[in-house]
């Protein structure tokens, strides 16, 4: 577990330097800034709420694409309840309407046995169809000033790490360390010491919560007796039948509490990262938290990982597009690693491959002096799609993932 | 040769009548959560849905969905999940407008060609969920939502910058207008002959005999030839197909850029027989509304085919709400309950009749 940490945190050094350079070279100051951390982060969370939502699920057993209609009801009960009662129990309301979601998964798949996926993309077309039809109904009952927007809500309140990165605490103002040597405009350090800042300073509440979910559902899931009965409803439900384990109920558990975390997200969009609810908040989120599941291989880890390099992407696409733009050199750099990699195991069919994809970026990078509008908003998607392909093969899904599971072995 | 039985013909209508029920339930305690009734609301969209102007729109709002429905379900019975027909068929639509009105060919080529052009390029961006699924493992069901995502910013870049015919001072950013020899006829000549009179609004898009045509060519590949058995034997078992000599990734590949190439048509009907260029305006949705037709329709031609008519039928007849005050968009709710309700009624009566059998069964062996 130790060397695996002191890998990540060589890794991660090591693409904070590589960014650095490219800032340097691009001038793309966004790239490594305080701002552009902390919205990486702040877009992080619901899509690895989701990620972990999905992981409860698909660790008993329940192939979860329904996660995306869940944040979509996460997100309007989050914006219903939390104009009018305050964004806490509109988080606790987004929360139970995830959960609701949830439930309807959890009686179509585990109850009836329906085929997980076709449950979960009705469950999609369902989330977004009610929740359009609800926001009409309040927009013509004229507590909703537009069919597709909610009021907006009080902010959830904010804190930093103290001595660090500011904050305050039973009115002392602590001061504010990695933001001083961000302003430093030193190469590298500023840059490491700005990304620290924006990922540990000005943190929602709500944040703190999904940090601490991480230890908790490791926890949960791989030390407690229930995680082990959930979990052996994934890999091997009849075995875990016969020992006595009530594998329907560990399912519904599964998700049940996948419904929550995956609500809680979209709750977090609405409330958190936004001030309101919106028609097509979620865009998509739910399905990259399940491809961060699976880049993270089913594990807690892995899945902060995986949230992590897609809410980069997403927030470097909300921000600006030269830093977008400069993403494109990041492409180059990974791929021509990729190329090296290639040529020393004697790969030359799959260098050559590769090397053309890397001559291809690097050109469209010095032919495009801005990327246009439309094509910015499509990174967090194509980098979902670019890193899966790079990391999907080294999967270990839990065995008795998305099968149908009866009492007594019937089909 | 199975036998009749009247059994047999009850479990089969079952599940629909069981899910009809429930969806009717559920959709008036919709209404009845706004405060209207919901025997006010059925009648209302019985009587607006049912006359000529509201048929007409309901075929064509139901023929896109038939074909990418169609789409769907050769990946259904692949054993995978396109679910990215709404992305294909939206580049298709958009290629097919864009490419073919840059030549004249005759009339009944040229629509040809540019079904070729956007079976191609839907076919294409298929095959790149193909490709990573085969090559690199990665789940189609992820890759095509994302590549829809991608479809979607891809084409309002290209209309906005390259493909806008810009000899137009419109509002509406639009691709140059198709010449009359790629515009398809609608059918309202055929229908005056039948006695139907010309409604307000236009008439039925040509497209509907092609889609029609197209449910017959899609049962009879599947079920009557060899690349729809092994099509359906790497759908239903991998490991026996394999075995059997079937290469299951190759055949992973081809279901996808056939579904890919047949939802690229489903853009079609409404640009080649209506507006004859494709706009900012082009429907969104189908795609996913068409996942649902598929799965009512139990991936059957005739199946998709009433779905598909249903759902037209809800989604036009519902407009009549309005005037009642009540939200059209009710109709999504019908079709959503609709939806799930009957995918469970299927499953329930399909475990049933597995308990039948083994009774049955156990019978004939004590006998």
């Amino acid at each position: 577990m130790k060397v695996k940490t002191l890998k990540t945190l060589r890794y991660a050094t090591m693409l904070v330097f590589v960014l650095a350079v490219i800032r340097q070279i691009t001038g793309a100051s966004d790239l490594t800034s305080v701002g552009t951390a902390s919205a990486a982060l702040l877009l992080s969370v619901p899509i690895f709420l989701a990620g972990l939502g999905g992981l409860f699920s698909e660790r008993a057993g329940v192939v979860n694409i329904g996660l995306e209609g869940m944040m979509i009801m996460g997100a309007w009960a989050g914006g219903m309840i939390g104009y009018k009662h305050g964004p806490w129990l509109g988080l606790v309301a987004a929360v139970i309407f995830g959960g609701l979601g949830a439930l309807l998964h959890a009686i179509a798949t585990i109850t009836f046995g329906v085929d997980h996926v076709v449950s979960g993309v009705a469950i999609n077309i369902i989330a977004a169809g009610l929740v359009r039809y609800l926001s009409t109904i309040l927009y013509k009952s004229g507590s909703w000033l537009g069919p597709s927007q909610s009021p907006d809500a009080q902010s959830i309140s904010t804190n930093g790490l103290p001595v660090l990165s500011g904050g305050k605490y039973f009115g002392w103002k602590s001061p504010d360390f990695l933001n001083y040597v961000a302003e430093k405009h030193w190469f590298f350090i500023s840059d490491a010491a700005a990304i620290l800042r924006g990922i540990t300073g000005d943190l929602s509440y709500v944040t703190v919560v999904a940090v601490i979910l991480i230890p908790l559902s490791l926890f949960i899931l791989w030390k407690t007796s229930f995680g082990l009965r959930l979990r052996s409803a994934g890999e091997a439900p009849i075995a875990a039948e016969s020992l006595g384990v009530n594998v329907y109920l560990m399912k519904y558990a599964g998700v049940l509490i996948s419904g929550a975390l995956a609500g809680l997200g979209g709750g977090f969009l609405a409330l958190v990262a936004a001030n309101h609810y919106q028609e097509n908040q979620v865009a998509g989120r739910g399905y990259i938290g399940l491809a961060a599941l699976l880049f993270g291989n089913y594990r807690p880890g892995g899945i902060l990982l995986g949230a992590g390099l897609f809410g980069f992407a997403d927030a470097l696409q909300l921000r600006d597009s030269a830093s977008v733009h400069a993403l494109i050199l990041l492409i180059v750099f990974v791929l021509s690693v990729l190329v090296v990699r290639d040529l020393r195991k004697k790969n030359f069919k799959k260098a050559a491959l590769t090397m053309v994809f890397a001559a291809l970026s690097l050109w469209y990078f010095l032919a495009v002096k801005e990327l246009p509008g439309q094509l910015v908003t499509m990174t967090p998607y194509i980098a979902t799609l670019l890193i899966m392909s790079l990391a999907s093969q080294r999967l270990r899904m839990p065995a008795a993932d998305g099968i149908p599971y009866r009492r007594g072995g019937l089909r | 040769m199975k036998k009749f039985k009247l059994s047999n013909v009850i479990l089969a209508i079952a599940a629909p009548v069981a899910a009809a029920v429930v969806s009717i339930v559920i959709s008036s305690v919709a209404v009845l959560a706004s405060h209207k009734s919901p025997k006010d609301a059925y009648t209302t969209m019985w009587e607006f849905g049912t006359t000529s102007a509201s048929l007409m729109q309901m075929l064509n709002t139901a023929t896109p969905y038939y074909i990418a429905a169609i789409a769907i379900a050769i990946t259904f019975r692949a054993g995978l999940f396109n679910i990215g027909v709404e992305g294909q068929l939206r580049l298709g639509a958009m290629f097919g407008a864009y490419l073919g009105a840059m030549f004249v060919l005759p009339p009944v080529i040229h629509v040809i060609a540019i079904m070729i052009i956007s079976m191609t390029v839907g076919g294409l961006w298929a095959a790149i969920a193909g490709y990573l699924k085969v090559k690199r493992g990665v789940s189609e069901v992820i890759s095509t939502i994302m590549l829809n995502s991608l479809a979607g910013g891809l084409s309002s870049y290209l209309l906005a910058t390259y493909f806008v015919d810009r000899t137009t001072d419109s509002n509406n950013m639009s691709t140059k207008m198709l010449p009359a020899s790629a515009q398809i006829p609608d059918l309202m000549p055929l229908l005056n002959k039948l006695g139907v009179e010309n409604q307000p609004g236009g008439g039925v898009y040509g497209m509907l005999i092609f889609a029609i045509v197209l449910g017959g060519i899609f049962w009879f590949v599947i079920n009557r030839t060899r690349f729809g058995f092994e099509l359906r034997a790497s759908g239903s078992n991998p490991i026996a197909a394999r075995v059997s000599g079937v290469n299951s990734k190759r055949m992973t590949f081809v279901a996808l850029a056939v579904s890919g190439a047949v939802a690229g048509l489903a853009g079609l009907p409404a640009v080649l027989g209506d507006t004859h260029q494709f706009n900012m305006g082009f429907r969104t949705g189908i795609g996913f509304s068409a996942i649902a037709v598929a799965l009512l329709g139990r991936n059957n031609p005739v199946g998709m085919g009433i779905s598909a008519l249903l759902f037209g039928f809800l989604e036009v007849s519902s407009r009549s709400l309005e005037l009642i005050d009540i939200a059209p968009e009710t109709y999504v709710i019908m079709q959503g309950s609709i939806l799930l309700s009957s995918v469970i009624a299927y499953e329930v009566v399909r475990r049933y009749k597995i308990t039948l059998q083994s009774k049955e069964l156990a019978k004939a062996v004590e006998a």
